[in-house]
Protein backbone atom coordinates (compact mmCIF):
# COMPACT_ATOMS: atom_id res chain seq x y z
CA UNK A 1 0.00 0.00 0.00
CA UNK A 2 2.61 2.75 1.04
CA UNK A 3 4.63 1.74 -2.35
CA UNK A 4 1.21 2.66 -4.01
CA UNK A 5 0.74 6.04 -2.45
CA UNK A 6 4.52 6.45 -2.92
CA UNK A 7 4.18 5.82 -6.73
CA UNK A 8 1.31 7.64 -7.27
CA UNK A 9 2.08 10.90 -5.45
CA UNK A 10 5.90 10.72 -7.23
CA UNK A 11 3.87 10.07 -10.45
CA UNK A 12 1.53 12.73 -9.97
CA UNK A 13 5.02 15.31 -9.28
CA UNK A 14 6.27 14.50 -11.92
CA UNK A 15 3.58 14.98 -14.53
CA UNK A 16 2.83 18.34 -12.78
CA UNK A 17 6.76 18.93 -14.00
CA UNK A 18 5.85 18.13 -17.50
CA UNK A 19 2.56 19.67 -17.43
CA UNK A 20 4.24 23.52 -16.70
CA UNK A 21 7.14 23.40 -19.20
CA UNK A 22 5.10 21.75 -21.85
CA UNK A 23 2.69 24.65 -21.27
CA UNK A 24 5.35 27.24 -21.90
CA UNK A 25 5.69 25.03 -25.56
CA UNK A 26 2.53 25.25 -26.62
CA UNK A 27 1.69 28.77 -25.30
CA UNK A 28 4.45 30.18 -28.02
CA UNK A 29 3.75 27.88 -30.47
CA UNK A 30 0.07 29.52 -30.43
CA UNK A 31 1.26 33.06 -30.79
CA UNK A 32 4.20 32.30 -33.11
CA UNK A 33 3.90 28.82 -34.37
CA UNK A 34 7.08 28.39 -33.18
CA UNK A 35 8.60 25.57 -31.70
CA UNK A 36 11.00 26.91 -29.37
CA UNK A 37 13.38 24.72 -28.92
CA UNK A 38 15.20 26.64 -26.39
CA UNK A 39 12.88 26.82 -23.90
CA UNK A 40 14.96 23.87 -22.17
CA UNK A 41 17.92 25.63 -21.73
CA UNK A 42 16.13 28.43 -20.41
CA UNK A 43 14.59 26.27 -17.52
CA UNK A 44 18.48 24.69 -17.08
CA UNK A 45 19.51 28.63 -16.51
CA UNK A 46 16.69 28.98 -13.45
CA UNK A 47 18.22 26.02 -12.06
CA UNK A 48 21.66 27.67 -11.85
CA UNK A 49 20.42 31.35 -10.80
CA UNK A 50 18.88 29.22 -7.86
CA UNK A 51 21.47 27.26 -7.28
CA UNK A 52 24.12 30.84 -7.25
CA UNK A 53 21.59 32.54 -5.24
CA UNK A 54 21.32 30.42 -2.58
CA UNK A 55 25.18 29.36 -2.38
CA UNK A 56 26.77 32.26 -3.38
CA UNK A 57 24.62 35.14 -2.64
CA UNK A 58 23.43 33.71 0.53
CA UNK A 59 19.74 34.94 -0.49
CA UNK A 60 17.31 33.40 1.86
CA UNK A 61 14.87 30.62 -0.57
CA UNK A 62 12.29 32.63 -1.49
CA UNK A 63 13.89 35.39 -2.34
CA UNK A 64 16.37 33.05 -4.71
CA UNK A 65 13.30 31.35 -5.96
CA UNK A 66 11.44 35.01 -6.89
CA UNK A 67 15.10 36.23 -8.71
CA UNK A 68 14.48 33.23 -10.32
CA UNK A 69 11.44 33.12 -11.65
CA UNK A 70 11.46 36.52 -12.92
CA UNK A 71 15.27 36.26 -13.93
CA UNK A 72 14.20 33.08 -16.69
CA UNK A 73 10.92 34.84 -17.67
CA UNK A 74 13.55 38.21 -18.65
CA UNK A 75 15.52 35.87 -20.50
CA UNK A 76 13.07 34.15 -22.03
CA UNK A 77 11.42 37.98 -23.28
CA UNK A 78 14.97 38.25 -24.48
CA UNK A 79 15.61 35.22 -26.45
CA UNK A 80 12.34 36.58 -28.35
CA UNK A 81 13.52 40.24 -28.71
CA UNK A 82 16.87 39.22 -30.02
CA UNK A 83 16.53 35.71 -31.88
CA UNK A 84 12.71 35.51 -32.74
CA UNK A 85 11.22 38.43 -33.25
CA UNK A 86 13.60 40.15 -36.13
CA UNK A 87 12.67 36.59 -38.10
CA UNK A 88 9.08 36.96 -37.52
CA UNK A 89 8.27 37.42 -41.23
CA UNK A 90 11.17 35.45 -42.14
CA UNK A 91 10.20 31.37 -43.51
CA UNK A 92 9.36 29.84 -40.63
CA UNK A 93 12.12 27.54 -40.64
CA UNK A 94 14.15 30.66 -39.95
CA UNK A 95 12.87 30.85 -36.99
CA UNK A 96 13.08 27.61 -35.84
CA UNK A 97 17.13 26.94 -37.10
CA UNK A 98 17.11 30.86 -34.71
CA UNK A 99 15.67 28.87 -31.75
CA UNK A 100 18.02 26.27 -31.76
CA UNK A 101 20.92 27.83 -32.38
CA UNK A 102 19.35 29.57 -29.15
CA UNK A 103 19.43 26.39 -26.97
CA UNK A 104 23.01 25.42 -27.87
CA UNK A 105 24.56 29.18 -27.39
CA UNK A 106 22.41 28.79 -23.35
CA UNK A 107 24.16 25.82 -23.28
CA UNK A 108 27.58 26.72 -24.04
CA UNK A 109 27.40 29.43 -22.45
CA UNK A 110 26.34 28.14 -19.21
CA UNK A 111 29.55 25.99 -20.07
CA UNK A 112 31.82 28.57 -20.32
CA UNK A 113 30.24 30.86 -17.26
CA UNK A 114 29.75 28.08 -14.85
CA UNK A 115 31.77 25.55 -15.88
CA UNK A 116 30.48 21.29 -17.31
CA UNK A 117 31.14 20.02 -13.35
CA UNK A 118 27.76 19.27 -12.10
CA UNK A 119 27.25 21.24 -8.99
CA UNK A 120 24.02 19.81 -6.52
CA UNK A 121 20.76 21.72 -6.21
CA UNK A 122 20.68 23.02 -3.02
CA UNK A 123 18.06 21.21 -0.39
CA UNK A 124 15.34 23.61 0.71
CA UNK A 125 14.37 21.75 4.04
CA UNK A 126 10.50 23.28 3.57
CA UNK A 127 10.10 21.49 0.93
CA UNK A 128 12.22 18.29 0.64
CA UNK A 129 11.57 16.93 4.74
CA UNK A 130 9.43 13.35 4.50
CA UNK A 131 6.26 13.58 5.79
CA UNK A 132 3.85 10.29 6.41
CA UNK A 133 0.66 9.78 3.72
CA UNK A 134 -0.94 6.90 4.88
CA UNK A 135 1.54 4.81 5.65
CA UNK A 136 4.03 6.01 3.26
CA UNK A 137 7.25 8.04 3.97
CA UNK A 138 7.36 10.84 1.20
CA UNK A 139 9.06 13.84 0.57
CA UNK A 140 6.94 17.38 1.18
CA UNK A 141 7.84 18.26 -2.48
CA UNK A 142 5.93 15.21 -3.88
CA UNK A 143 2.40 16.98 -2.39
CA UNK A 144 3.68 20.63 -2.95
CA UNK A 145 4.15 19.93 -6.82
CA UNK A 146 0.79 19.15 -7.93
CA UNK A 147 -0.45 21.63 -5.38
CA UNK A 148 1.62 24.47 -6.62
CA UNK A 149 0.78 23.43 -10.60
CA UNK A 150 -2.62 23.49 -9.56
CA UNK A 151 -2.53 27.21 -8.47
CA UNK A 152 -0.35 28.46 -11.12
CA UNK A 153 -2.95 26.01 -13.59
CA UNK A 154 -6.32 28.48 -12.08
CA UNK A 155 -4.05 31.74 -12.45
CA UNK A 156 -3.08 30.94 -16.02
CA UNK A 157 -6.51 30.12 -16.72
CA UNK A 158 -7.84 33.19 -15.22
CA UNK A 159 -5.34 35.46 -16.84
CA UNK A 160 -6.22 33.78 -20.11
CA UNK A 161 -10.04 34.22 -20.01
CA UNK A 162 -10.80 36.89 -17.78
CA UNK A 163 -7.74 39.74 -18.59
CA UNK A 164 -7.38 41.76 -21.32
CA UNK A 165 -3.89 40.56 -22.01
CA UNK A 166 -4.88 36.84 -22.06
CA UNK A 167 -8.01 37.79 -24.50
CA UNK A 168 -5.55 39.65 -26.36
CA UNK A 169 -3.14 36.26 -26.42
CA UNK A 170 -5.70 34.05 -27.90
CA UNK A 171 -6.62 36.75 -30.32
CA UNK A 172 -3.00 36.90 -32.02
CA UNK A 173 -2.89 33.63 -31.54
CA UNK A 174 -5.54 33.34 -33.89
CA UNK A 175 -5.35 36.05 -36.39
CA UNK A 176 -2.39 38.36 -36.50
CA UNK A 177 -3.93 41.00 -38.22
CA UNK A 178 -7.48 40.84 -37.06
CA UNK A 179 -6.03 41.34 -33.47
CA UNK A 180 -3.90 44.37 -34.58
CA UNK A 181 -6.89 46.07 -36.39
CA UNK A 182 -8.45 45.77 -32.79
CA UNK A 183 -5.28 47.62 -31.57
CA UNK A 184 -3.93 44.99 -29.33
CA UNK A 185 0.44 45.28 -29.71
CA UNK A 186 1.55 42.12 -31.71
CA UNK A 187 5.25 42.70 -30.06
CA UNK A 188 3.92 43.84 -26.46
CA UNK A 189 1.88 40.15 -26.45
CA UNK A 190 4.23 38.18 -27.89
CA UNK A 191 6.98 38.98 -25.57
CA UNK A 192 4.34 38.90 -22.55
CA UNK A 193 3.77 35.18 -23.56
CA UNK A 194 7.19 34.39 -23.34
CA UNK A 195 7.18 35.80 -19.68
CA UNK A 196 4.69 33.72 -18.75
CA UNK A 197 6.00 30.38 -20.45
CA UNK A 198 9.55 30.82 -19.07
CA UNK A 199 8.20 31.89 -15.96
CA UNK A 200 6.50 28.86 -15.34
CA UNK A 201 9.30 27.12 -16.55
CA UNK A 202 11.39 28.79 -13.93
CA UNK A 203 8.61 27.50 -11.49
CA UNK A 204 9.39 24.15 -13.00
CA UNK A 205 13.18 24.18 -12.88
CA UNK A 206 12.95 24.87 -8.86
CA UNK A 207 10.95 22.04 -8.04
CA UNK A 208 13.14 19.72 -10.57
CA UNK A 209 15.69 20.86 -8.97
CA UNK A 210 14.40 19.85 -5.00
CA UNK A 211 13.53 16.02 -6.98
CA UNK A 212 16.48 15.60 -9.42
CA UNK A 213 19.38 17.58 -7.61
CA UNK A 214 21.94 17.28 -10.05
CA UNK A 215 22.77 20.69 -12.14
CA UNK A 216 24.99 20.30 -15.63
CA UNK A 217 24.65 22.64 -18.62
CA UNK A 218 22.54 20.29 -20.51
CA UNK A 219 20.58 19.02 -17.52
CA UNK A 220 17.39 21.46 -19.31
CA UNK A 221 17.93 18.86 -23.03
CA UNK A 222 15.82 15.83 -21.70
CA UNK A 223 13.20 17.64 -20.00
CA UNK A 224 12.84 20.17 -22.65
CA UNK A 225 12.43 17.20 -25.32
CA UNK A 226 10.00 15.26 -23.08
CA UNK A 227 7.70 18.46 -22.53
CA UNK A 228 7.96 19.04 -25.69
CA UNK A 229 6.11 15.64 -26.79
CA UNK A 230 3.60 16.49 -23.89
CA UNK A 231 2.93 19.23 -25.61
CA UNK A 232 2.01 17.26 -28.71
CA UNK A 233 0.52 14.84 -27.04
CA UNK A 234 -1.70 16.90 -25.78
CA UNK A 235 -2.37 18.97 -28.49
CA UNK A 236 -0.01 21.70 -29.38
CA UNK A 237 -1.23 25.08 -29.29
CA UNK A 238 -3.90 23.92 -26.45
CA UNK A 239 -3.19 24.91 -22.99
CA UNK A 240 -5.42 22.25 -21.47
CA UNK A 241 -3.52 20.02 -23.84
CA UNK A 242 -0.59 20.45 -22.30
CA UNK A 243 -1.66 19.82 -19.20
CA UNK A 244 -3.35 16.64 -20.12
CA UNK A 245 -0.51 15.66 -21.69
CA UNK A 246 2.18 16.40 -19.28
CA UNK A 247 0.35 14.74 -16.79
CA UNK A 248 -0.20 12.09 -18.99
CA UNK A 249 3.60 11.27 -19.99
CA UNK A 250 4.83 12.20 -16.21
CA UNK A 251 1.84 9.57 -14.92
CA UNK A 252 3.02 6.70 -17.63
CA UNK A 253 6.23 6.93 -17.37
CA UNK A 254 6.53 6.51 -13.52
CA UNK A 255 3.68 3.84 -13.48
CA UNK A 256 5.06 2.14 -15.93
CA UNK A 257 8.68 1.13 -14.23
CA UNK A 258 6.94 1.25 -10.90
CA UNK A 259 4.95 -1.93 -12.69
CA UNK A 260 8.12 -3.37 -14.83
CA UNK A 261 11.18 -2.14 -13.11
CA UNK A 262 13.66 -3.95 -15.61
CA UNK A 263 12.44 -1.63 -17.82
CA UNK A 264 13.47 1.49 -15.82
CA UNK A 265 16.60 1.88 -18.02
CA UNK A 266 13.73 2.10 -20.72
CA UNK A 267 12.16 5.40 -18.91
CA UNK A 268 13.33 8.15 -20.88
CA UNK A 269 12.72 5.84 -24.86
CA UNK A 270 9.23 5.45 -23.82
CA UNK A 271 8.60 9.39 -24.36
CA UNK A 272 9.83 8.97 -27.81
CA UNK A 273 8.03 6.21 -28.54
CA UNK A 274 4.86 7.91 -27.28
CA UNK A 275 5.79 10.51 -29.77
CA UNK A 276 5.78 8.55 -32.93
CA UNK A 277 2.70 7.06 -32.10
CA UNK A 278 1.18 10.59 -31.44
CA UNK A 279 2.05 11.08 -34.61
CA UNK A 280 1.42 8.21 -36.80
CA UNK A 281 -2.35 7.97 -35.22
CA UNK A 282 -3.46 11.43 -34.30
CA UNK A 283 -1.37 13.75 -35.11
CA UNK A 284 -3.27 16.79 -33.56
CA UNK A 285 -2.72 15.06 -30.62
CA UNK A 286 -5.53 14.90 -27.82
CA UNK A 287 -7.38 18.19 -27.33
CA UNK A 288 -5.42 19.40 -31.10
CA UNK A 289 -6.58 22.36 -33.17
CA UNK A 290 -8.29 20.97 -35.76
CA UNK A 291 -7.91 23.55 -37.67
CA UNK A 292 -4.23 23.68 -40.84
CA UNK A 293 -2.43 26.20 -40.23
CA UNK A 294 -3.22 29.56 -40.72
CA UNK A 295 -1.25 31.48 -43.55
CA UNK B 1 -13.37 64.35 -38.77
CA UNK B 2 -11.77 64.27 -42.52
CA UNK B 3 -9.82 61.50 -44.32
CA UNK B 4 -7.65 62.88 -47.13
CA UNK B 5 -5.58 60.08 -49.03
CA UNK B 6 -3.32 62.08 -51.36
CA UNK B 7 -1.25 60.03 -54.18
CA UNK B 8 -0.93 56.98 -52.13
CA UNK B 9 1.66 54.35 -53.57
CA UNK B 10 2.10 51.21 -52.11
CA UNK B 11 3.84 48.02 -53.27
CA UNK B 12 4.13 44.46 -52.80
CA UNK B 13 7.13 42.15 -53.71
CA UNK B 14 7.89 44.64 -56.77
CA UNK B 15 4.07 44.61 -58.19
CA UNK B 16 2.31 48.14 -57.62
CA UNK B 17 -0.99 47.49 -56.09
CA UNK B 18 -1.62 51.25 -55.79
CA UNK B 19 -0.18 53.85 -58.07
CA UNK B 20 -0.92 57.18 -57.02
CA UNK B 21 -4.08 57.26 -55.39
CA UNK B 22 -6.12 60.32 -53.61
CA UNK B 23 -9.78 60.45 -52.12
CA UNK B 24 -11.42 62.41 -49.44
CA UNK B 25 -13.92 60.95 -46.68
CA UNK B 26 -15.85 64.33 -45.32
CA UNK B 27 -17.10 64.23 -41.91
CA UNK B 28 -20.76 61.85 -41.76
CA UNK B 29 -20.46 60.74 -45.19
CA UNK B 30 -20.53 57.28 -46.80
CA UNK B 31 -17.42 57.23 -49.34
CA UNK B 32 -17.47 53.97 -51.65
CA UNK B 33 -14.57 52.46 -53.31
CA UNK B 34 -15.70 50.15 -55.95
CA UNK B 35 -13.51 48.11 -58.43
CA UNK B 36 -12.72 44.77 -59.64
CA UNK B 37 -10.92 42.16 -57.20
CA UNK B 38 -7.18 42.69 -57.48
CA UNK B 39 -7.85 46.69 -58.27
CA UNK B 40 -6.47 47.46 -54.59
CA UNK B 41 -9.11 48.69 -52.69
CA UNK B 42 -8.21 46.40 -49.37
CA UNK B 43 -4.70 47.42 -50.20
CA UNK B 44 -5.78 51.46 -49.63
CA UNK B 45 -7.83 50.13 -46.61
CA UNK B 46 -4.75 48.43 -45.08
CA UNK B 47 -2.53 51.12 -45.93
CA UNK B 48 -4.92 53.59 -44.22
CA UNK B 49 -5.27 51.28 -41.13
CA UNK B 50 -1.68 50.84 -40.46
CA UNK B 51 -1.48 46.98 -41.47
CA UNK B 52 1.30 47.81 -44.43
CA UNK B 53 3.68 50.45 -45.36
CA UNK B 54 3.13 52.11 -48.38
CA UNK B 55 5.94 53.36 -49.88
CA UNK B 56 4.80 57.60 -50.62
CA UNK B 57 1.91 59.50 -50.19
CA UNK B 58 -0.06 61.16 -47.45
CA UNK B 59 -2.60 60.15 -45.10
CA UNK B 60 -4.08 62.65 -43.09
CA UNK B 61 -6.62 62.59 -40.47
CA UNK B 62 -7.94 65.59 -38.95
CA UNK B 63 -4.81 67.57 -39.89
CA UNK B 64 -2.65 64.78 -38.78
CA UNK B 65 -0.36 62.70 -41.02
CA UNK B 66 -0.91 59.04 -40.00
CA UNK B 67 0.80 57.38 -42.55
CA UNK B 68 3.08 54.78 -40.64
CA UNK B 69 1.87 55.01 -37.24
CA UNK B 70 1.24 51.70 -35.52
CA UNK B 71 -1.61 50.03 -36.49
CA UNK B 72 -3.34 50.70 -32.47
CA UNK B 73 -2.30 54.11 -32.58
CA UNK B 74 -4.68 54.38 -35.69
CA UNK B 75 -7.33 52.11 -33.74
CA UNK B 76 -6.97 55.01 -30.93
CA UNK B 77 -7.77 57.95 -33.34
CA UNK B 78 -11.02 56.36 -34.40
CA UNK B 79 -10.23 54.83 -37.63
CA UNK B 80 -11.34 51.59 -36.78
CA UNK B 81 -11.77 48.37 -39.85
CA UNK B 82 -13.94 45.94 -39.92
CA UNK B 83 -11.72 43.26 -42.08
CA UNK B 84 -12.71 41.28 -45.54
CA UNK B 85 -13.64 38.09 -44.42
CA UNK B 86 -14.88 38.93 -41.51
CA UNK B 87 -11.98 37.25 -39.36
CA UNK B 88 -14.03 37.33 -36.21
CA UNK B 89 -12.19 35.09 -33.86
CA UNK B 90 -13.76 31.89 -33.86
CA UNK B 91 -12.89 30.32 -30.65
CA UNK B 92 -13.97 33.09 -28.72
CA UNK B 93 -17.86 33.76 -27.99
CA UNK B 94 -19.82 36.36 -29.38
CA UNK B 95 -19.01 38.54 -26.06
CA UNK B 96 -15.21 38.01 -25.77
CA UNK B 97 -15.51 39.32 -29.83
CA UNK B 98 -16.93 42.28 -28.77
CA UNK B 99 -14.79 43.09 -25.79
CA UNK B 100 -11.68 42.76 -27.78
CA UNK B 101 -13.16 45.03 -29.85
CA UNK B 102 -12.98 47.73 -26.66
CA UNK B 103 -9.35 46.53 -26.42
CA UNK B 104 -7.61 50.16 -26.24
CA UNK B 105 -10.51 51.49 -24.42
CA UNK B 106 -10.98 52.23 -20.77
CA UNK B 107 -14.24 53.66 -20.12
CA UNK B 108 -16.33 50.88 -18.54
CA UNK B 109 -19.46 52.92 -18.33
CA UNK B 110 -18.85 53.71 -22.08
CA UNK B 111 -17.85 50.18 -22.80
CA UNK B 112 -21.17 49.06 -21.28
CA UNK B 113 -23.12 51.35 -23.65
CA UNK B 114 -21.89 50.23 -26.60
CA UNK B 115 -21.86 46.69 -25.97
CA UNK B 116 -25.94 47.60 -25.64
CA UNK B 117 -26.36 49.86 -28.45
CA UNK B 118 -24.50 46.79 -30.60
CA UNK B 119 -27.03 44.12 -28.73
CA UNK B 120 -29.72 46.79 -30.12
CA UNK B 121 -28.45 46.99 -33.35
CA UNK B 122 -27.62 42.97 -34.12
CA UNK B 123 -30.82 41.17 -31.85
CA UNK B 124 -29.29 38.28 -33.23
CA UNK B 125 -26.08 38.60 -31.74
CA UNK B 126 -27.89 39.15 -28.54
CA UNK B 127 -29.08 35.80 -28.40
CA UNK B 128 -25.74 34.21 -28.84
CA UNK B 129 -23.87 36.11 -26.33
CA UNK B 130 -21.94 32.58 -24.84
CA UNK B 131 -22.14 31.00 -28.38
CA UNK B 132 -18.49 30.44 -29.75
CA UNK B 133 -18.24 32.73 -33.17
CA UNK B 134 -16.95 30.20 -34.89
CA UNK B 135 -20.28 28.45 -34.77
CA UNK B 136 -22.06 31.44 -36.14
CA UNK B 137 -23.65 31.59 -40.00
CA UNK B 138 -21.78 33.75 -42.43
CA UNK B 139 -24.04 36.55 -42.29
CA UNK B 140 -24.21 36.56 -38.32
CA UNK B 141 -20.37 36.62 -38.39
CA UNK B 142 -20.27 39.79 -40.31
CA UNK B 143 -22.64 41.55 -38.03
CA UNK B 144 -20.08 40.65 -35.46
CA UNK B 145 -17.37 42.04 -37.16
CA UNK B 146 -19.33 45.19 -37.73
CA UNK B 147 -19.91 45.08 -33.97
CA UNK B 148 -16.42 44.53 -32.92
CA UNK B 149 -15.16 46.92 -34.99
CA UNK B 150 -17.88 49.74 -33.17
CA UNK B 151 -16.80 48.51 -30.07
CA UNK B 152 -13.91 50.39 -30.73
CA UNK B 153 -15.70 53.71 -30.86
CA UNK B 154 -14.72 54.68 -34.27
CA UNK B 155 -15.38 58.26 -35.77
CA UNK B 156 -14.26 56.17 -39.35
CA UNK B 157 -15.44 52.56 -39.80
CA UNK B 158 -14.18 51.12 -42.76
CA UNK B 159 -15.51 48.08 -44.13
CA UNK B 160 -14.12 45.85 -46.92
CA UNK B 161 -16.43 43.81 -48.56
CA UNK B 162 -19.23 43.20 -46.12
CA UNK B 163 -21.28 41.72 -48.40
CA UNK B 164 -18.62 38.94 -49.63
CA UNK B 165 -20.12 35.57 -49.57
CA UNK B 166 -23.54 36.25 -48.03
CA UNK B 167 -26.70 35.34 -49.02
CA UNK B 168 -29.28 38.62 -50.97
CA UNK B 169 -31.48 39.25 -47.72
CA UNK B 170 -28.46 39.14 -45.69
CA UNK B 171 -27.07 41.17 -47.82
CA UNK B 172 -29.58 43.65 -47.62
CA UNK B 173 -29.28 43.72 -43.78
CA UNK B 174 -25.94 44.21 -43.77
CA UNK B 175 -26.57 47.60 -45.80
CA UNK B 176 -29.26 48.86 -43.94
CA UNK B 177 -26.99 48.45 -40.84
CA UNK B 178 -24.72 50.28 -42.77
CA UNK B 179 -26.91 53.40 -42.88
CA UNK B 180 -28.32 53.22 -39.77
CA UNK B 181 -24.43 53.09 -37.91
CA UNK B 182 -23.80 56.43 -40.13
CA UNK B 183 -27.16 58.13 -39.29
CA UNK B 184 -25.95 57.10 -35.44
CA UNK B 185 -22.81 60.11 -36.58
CA UNK B 186 -20.01 57.68 -37.74
CA UNK B 187 -18.24 57.96 -41.24
CA UNK B 188 -18.39 55.38 -43.18
CA UNK B 189 -15.37 54.22 -46.07
CA UNK B 190 -17.22 50.96 -47.66
CA UNK B 191 -15.57 48.73 -49.89
CA UNK B 192 -17.66 46.92 -52.03
CA UNK B 193 -18.02 44.23 -55.27
CA UNK B 194 -21.40 44.85 -55.22
CA UNK B 195 -21.27 48.38 -56.81
CA UNK B 196 -25.18 48.59 -57.27
CA UNK B 197 -25.67 48.01 -53.31
CA UNK B 198 -23.14 49.89 -51.96
CA UNK B 199 -23.59 53.31 -54.71
CA UNK B 200 -27.03 53.17 -53.55
CA UNK B 201 -26.29 53.90 -49.80
CA UNK B 202 -23.02 56.06 -51.05
CA UNK B 203 -22.96 59.83 -50.93
CA UNK B 204 -19.70 59.68 -52.87
CA UNK B 205 -18.49 56.94 -54.83
CA UNK B 206 -14.71 56.04 -56.49
CA UNK B 207 -13.66 53.79 -59.07
CA UNK B 208 -10.76 52.14 -58.87
CA UNK B 209 -8.87 49.97 -61.31
CA UNK B 210 -5.71 48.68 -61.44
CA UNK B 211 -4.43 50.44 -58.59
CA UNK B 212 -5.25 53.65 -59.77
CA UNK B 213 -8.63 55.92 -59.22
CA UNK B 214 -10.25 56.12 -63.01
CA UNK B 215 -13.79 58.22 -61.93
CA UNK B 216 -15.06 59.64 -59.06
CA UNK B 217 -18.65 60.95 -58.01
CA UNK B 218 -21.87 61.23 -56.06
CA UNK B 219 -23.66 58.22 -55.37
CA UNK B 220 -26.47 58.84 -58.03
CA UNK B 221 -24.31 60.01 -60.56
CA UNK B 222 -21.82 56.75 -60.97
CA UNK B 223 -24.77 55.00 -60.63
CA UNK B 224 -26.08 56.27 -63.98
CA UNK B 225 -23.03 56.76 -65.76
CA UNK B 226 -22.80 54.42 -68.99
CA UNK B 227 -19.68 53.23 -68.14
CA UNK B 228 -19.93 52.07 -65.02
CA UNK B 229 -23.20 50.42 -65.56
CA UNK B 230 -21.58 48.50 -68.42
CA UNK B 231 -18.51 47.54 -66.35
CA UNK B 232 -19.92 46.81 -62.54
CA UNK B 233 -23.39 46.82 -62.96
CA UNK B 234 -25.00 45.78 -66.69
CA UNK B 235 -23.96 42.05 -65.93
CA UNK B 236 -24.35 41.60 -62.47
CA UNK B 237 -26.64 39.16 -62.98
CA UNK B 238 -24.46 36.67 -64.09
CA UNK B 239 -21.39 37.83 -62.29
CA UNK B 240 -19.11 35.49 -60.91
CA UNK B 241 -20.06 35.05 -57.33
CA UNK B 242 -17.20 34.85 -54.96
CA UNK B 243 -16.60 31.52 -53.37
CA UNK B 244 -17.07 32.07 -48.89
CA UNK B 245 -13.64 31.10 -48.62
CA UNK B 246 -13.60 31.83 -45.03
CA UNK B 247 -17.18 30.38 -44.31
CA UNK B 248 -15.06 27.03 -44.42
CA UNK B 249 -12.24 27.41 -42.46
CA UNK B 250 -13.50 29.59 -39.86
CA UNK B 251 -16.89 26.44 -39.23
CA UNK B 252 -14.47 23.96 -39.07
CA UNK B 253 -13.51 24.93 -35.59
Amino acid sequence: MSAIIQHLANALSVGSLYALMAIGYTMVYGVLRLINFAHGEIFMMAMYIVFFGLTMFLMPWYVSFIVAILLTAALGVAAERLAYRPLRDAPRISILISAIAVSYFLQNLATVLFGGRPLTFPQVPLFTSMIDVGGARISRLLILTPAVTAILLIALQYLLKRTKTGMAMRAVARDYDAARLMGVDLNRTIAMTFFIGSSLAGVGAIMWGMKYPQIIPTVGAMPGVKCFIAAVLGGIGSVAGAVVGGLALGIAEVLIVAAAPALAGYRDAFAFVLLIIVLLVKPTGLLGEKTTEKV
Amino acid sequence: MRLEIQDLRVSYGGIRALKGVSLTVSEGSVVTLIGANGAGKSTALRAISGLLKPDSGRIVYNGEDILGLAAKEIVRRGVVMAPEGRRVFPDMTVRENLLIGAYLRNDKAGVEKDLRYVMELFPRLSERTWQMAGTLSGGEQQMLAVGRALMAKPKLLMMDEPSLGLAPLVVKDIFAIIRRVNQDGITILLIEQNANASLRVADYGYVLETGSIVLEGNGRALLENPSIQEAYLGRRRNRKTEPAKYEVSMNSD
